[in-house]
């Protein structure tokens, strides 16, 4: 895999979201991973940025989501950002719980967990950075979580 | 590719045929006011055939729960056919395969409904 870093700064539009899912798809794709783990990647990503777009900037004009893709030699590292409130993500709702199985939201987050190796969520007052990890050869689904 | 729905009548039930993609805004919206209109008419046997479903976001997949519940709420069955791996892999980790009666042949999923 060839090292490489690229940068996008994207508005708080649902058009954002495919734009990033997109980008997301063709940089792994470049970057060698296989059709299971693009799409993988590329839902993650697509996950990341509709939580940015509605929940963190709530689709405002003013506010900026950062995408940021890095590839090394072990692995494709993504770094989302936006401007919004935080997101805590020990309030997020477990929803594989019987309880929640039959919300009509709050999956976003347990897809991302799922699709991607290792997951660090990072919430402050300026807005919440999520950042993604693909190993090149690392497991296919079950990745692990560092929330902080 | 957008997401587009076809409906068909075969033997009392309602098959609504899906293609595209199931996402945040269009295709969740198409989906959610499709299974309305089929309600608002009194269709309550509802079959989505999502073979032609080539992706779903979580958005998407909480549409298909809010049908699958709307449905069951007025009295009615809401079934799900031909479900390509894609979808089928991402109700399996969601838990959901088994809260939906899916079924891969159309004959056979006509006849499950009571």
């Amino acid at each position: 895999m060839t090292e490489q870093r690229v940068s996008y700064t994207l508005d708080s539009t649902l058009e954002t979201v495919d734009s990033a899912e997109q980008t997301a798809s063709r940089i792994a794709a470049e970057s060698g991973f296989g059709e299971d783990e693009i799409m993988q990647i590329s839902m993650a990503v697509r996950e990341v940025v509709v939580n940015a777009v509605l929940h963190g900037n709530a689709y405002d004009p003013g506010k900026k989501v950062n995408l940021d893709f890095e590839t090394t030699n072990n692995d494709l590292v993504i770094t989302i950002r936006d401007q919004g409130n935080g997101l805590d993500p020990a309030k997020i709702p477990d929803p594989l719980s019987p309880d929640n199985l039959l919300k009509t939201s709050g999956r976003g987050i347990f897809l991302i967990r799922s699709f991607m190796d290792e997951v660090e969520i990072r919430p402050s007052k300026t807005g919440t950075e999520i950042k993604l990890v693909k190993h090149v050869r690392g497991p296919a689904t079950g990745g692990k979580e560092a929330s902080q | 590719m957008n997401f587009k729905t076809s409906v068909r009548q075969v033997d009392g039930v309602t098959i609504v045929d899906c293609s595209g993609r199931i996402t945040l805004g269009e295709g969740s919206v198409t989906l959610r006011d499709a299974v309305r209109e089929l309600l608002s008419k009194g269709h309550k046997k509802i079959l989505l055939n999502l073979g032609d479903v080539n992706y779903i976001d979580s958005s998407g997949i909480g549409e298909l729960v809010s049908a699958f519940t709307t449905v069951r709420n007025q009295g009615g069955e809401l079934k799900l056919l031909n479900l390509t791996k894609k979808v089928h892999d991402l109700l399996q980790i969601t838990k959901l395969y088994t809260v939906f009666d899916v079924k891969d042949d159309e004959a056979v999923a006509v006849k499950a409904f009571s």
